[in-house]
């Protein structure tokens, strides 16, 4: 089985890229599933299903999505095994520009869209610095000068990337994509031993814990003050 | 890596000199160069401490190869001409969608030359853009193959970001950026690296103008642009300021520019154009139509004179509906005489 990790900022298209790649791998009579990662809510398993796609999702609650998913991938693997996948998808939420869900060696895709404007890639941290593939959405509203500025700020921020467009309505590119995606050689039967390509902080305060008074006295842990003196952090 | 032992020695100051792009790399890497301009880059990368490190997400040895990586993909593309020397398309026939072969000679495209592709909905004209654009290898559906200059393409055109075979106007006509036509035109300038940057804005904006009903100055924002200027912006633009060799138009209605001087604006700047249509008066504006159908490609035809002819014919009725379009506009009534009248100023 393959493994591929998305990862994007909300209602960047990420779902949308997925199910038209899925599409263009299913022509090729390979096997796909899905397992989504949030924080509160998704919907995104009926879309899958709808799709006849086998899928399954995992909500964190008050947990950073990124540190859940973690915890939990060795057993979203075992579950991909078990359903004779070809390739597993994981499909995580950017909620938090800190974290990535990405694991050294295996493939990680960041989907970002072009309306999100021009300064987006360089507030979006290891997800997308530290991505293999960066697709870029939404091509179709915006002109070809914005699409070209768009792209040469993602170049800047991750040189190393594959940049490429992807159509989440009409699956401009899809095809493109569903090739970068599968090797027939590559075998994963366990993550044990993988390392992240990149540390998550604990960032854990009182109020992670459920803290709901204010005032200094109920702030312990990992607190941080705001400088109101200066013009804010460098 | 090509630059990685070179980069070692040099200071923060030199290689700005030498790579004046780098500052904005710095700046959207989060990197803070004030004063450290002596430094060469792993001494300037070992500055921040791991607080600031851990604050901005930053892993030291990923950043030194992106540098190196950076600086070798502008160097490749800074020293590219204009067009990145596309001269000649090939397309090698594969197969349609019940597989059986295309059977067509090797259709050649060259510069400055206009292409419209018909066929019936879902015949396969975007599918065929699409090969062109990832310069197919008997490695998409329809099994084709795209040449350049009659060789097997470079992997570049596939996956790097600044160098883009295709530029594709899109069907939209807004723009979303806040910005003023200017400031928007010296963003685009900007991350190709032109030099001479007011000449080539001043030049789109007077490009734009003759494509657009009424004109624009620099300074309006473009999003209050009316969709006809906006178009006529997008397509000077795409002329002038983008570096892909070859414009794919997938279908391009009709929307208050002059379309035929947007495709000459196109073709003068020595791109290869390509557009998807279902509307005669754009078909017959090609030098040539490839006719597709059932997923393969079933004929090219030269555009004849007598259809020449036709075209003019259909610019007048063009522009007699756009007389009868301005009129209801301003509240008029039409009469059978509006018939006859073309519109001087569609
Ligand atoms: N115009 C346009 N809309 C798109 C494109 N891709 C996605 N969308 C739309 O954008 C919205 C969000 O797309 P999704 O695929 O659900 O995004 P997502 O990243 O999976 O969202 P979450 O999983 O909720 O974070 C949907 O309404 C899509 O139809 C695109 O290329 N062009
Ligand atoms: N030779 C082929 N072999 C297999 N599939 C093909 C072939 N040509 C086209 N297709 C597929 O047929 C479908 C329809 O093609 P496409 O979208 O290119 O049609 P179109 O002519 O652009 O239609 P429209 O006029 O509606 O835009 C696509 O899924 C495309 O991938
Ligand atoms: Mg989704
Ligand atoms: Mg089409
Ligand atoms: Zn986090
Ligand atoms: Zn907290």
């Amino acid at each position: 089985m393959n493994l591929v990790t998305f990862s994007g900022p909300p209602s960047s298209g990420k779902t949308s890229v997925i199910l038209k790649t899925i599409k263009a791998l299913k022509e090729r009579g390979l096997k796909v599933g899905v397992v989504k990662f949030d924080a509160l809510s998704t919907d995104d398993d009926i879309l899958y299903e709808k799709a006849g796609v086998p899928v399954r999702k995992g909500l964190s609650g008050a947990l950073c999505p990124d540190h859940y998913f973690v915890s939990n991938i060795e057993e979203v693997v075992e579950w991909g095994k078990g359903e004779g996948l070809d390739l597993l998808i994981t499909e995580s939420a950017g909620l938090c520009n800190r974290c990535s869900p990405y694991i050294k060696e295996i493939k990680a895709i960041c989907v970002l869209d072009n309306l999100s404007g021009i300064n987006t890639p360089k507030k979006i941290g290891p997800m997308l610095k530290m991505a293999d593939i960066a697709i870029i959405t939404k091509g179709d509203i915006v002109s070809q000068a914005e699409r070209e500025v768009f792209a040469s700020r993602v170049n800047m921020v991750n040189p190393g990337a594959i940049v490429m467009h992807v159509n989440g309505l009409n699956g401009q590119g899809a095809f493109e994509l569903s090739t970068l995606l599968y090797e027939k050689e590559e075998k994963i039967d366990s993550l044990k031993g993988k390392k992240l390509r990149f540390s998550m902080p604990a960032a854990l305060c009182s109020y992670c814990l459920g803290e709901t008074r204010i005032g200094e006295s109920y702030q312990m842990g990992n607190v941080r003050k705001i400088d109101m003196n200066g013009k804010g952090q460098k | 890596m090509k630059n990685g032992k070179r980069l070692k020695a040099r200071k923060i100051s030199q290689l700005l000199e030498l790579y004046p792009f780098l500052t904005t790399f710095f700046e959207d890497n989060l990197i803070n160069i004030e004063g450290k301009a002596d430094l060469t880059i792993s001494e300037l990368l070992s500055t921040i401490d791991e607080d600031e490190l851990e604050d901005k997400a930053l892993d030291v040895e990923k950043l030194t190869t992106n540098i190196s990586d950076y600086i070798d993909q502008m160097i490749e593309f800074l020293g590219e001409d204009g067009n990145n020397g596309v001269a000649k398309l090939t397309i090698l026939p594969g197969r349609n969608k019940t597989g059986e072969d295309e059977n067509f000679d090797p259709i050649e495209i060259n510069k400055s030359e206009i292409i419209s592709i018909v066929g019936p909905t879902g015949s396969g004209k975007s599918r065929l853009l699409a090969d062109i654009e990832w310069t197919a290898q008997e490695d998409t559906p329809t099994m084709r193959k795209i040449l350049i200059n009659d060789e097997l393409p470079d992997k570049k055109w596939r996956f790097s970001s600044s160098n883009k075979l295709v530029a594709q106007l899109s069907q939209n006509m807004n723009f979303v950026m806040d910005l003023t036509v200017k400031e928007f035109l010296e963003l685009h300038a900007k991350s190709r690296m032109v030099e001479e940057e007011q000449s080539v804005i001043d030049k789109i904006i007077n490009e734009a103008n003759k494509l657009a009903g009424e004109k624009f100055d620099p300074d309006t924002p473009v999003t209050s642009l009316s969709g006809g200027q906006s178009r006529a912006l997008m397509i000077a633009d795409t002329a002038i300021l983008s570096s892909s060799p070859i414009v794919l138009i997938d279908e391009i209605e009709n929307a208050g520019i002059d379309r035929k001087k947007a495709l000459q604006l196109l073709v003068g700047e020595e791109k290869i154009v390509l557009m998807a249509t279902h509307d005669p008066l754009l078909a017959l504006m090609g030098d040539k139509r490839i006719v597709i159908n059932n997923g393969g490609i079933k004929k090219l035809i030269k555009t004849s004179d007598e259809e020449k002819d036709i075209l003019s014919g259909l610019e007048k009725m063009d522009s007699v509906v756009q007389g009868m379009r301005k009129k209801l506009r301003y509240g008029e009534l039409l009469s059978s005489e509006d018939l006859m009248k073309e519109n001087k100023n569609a």
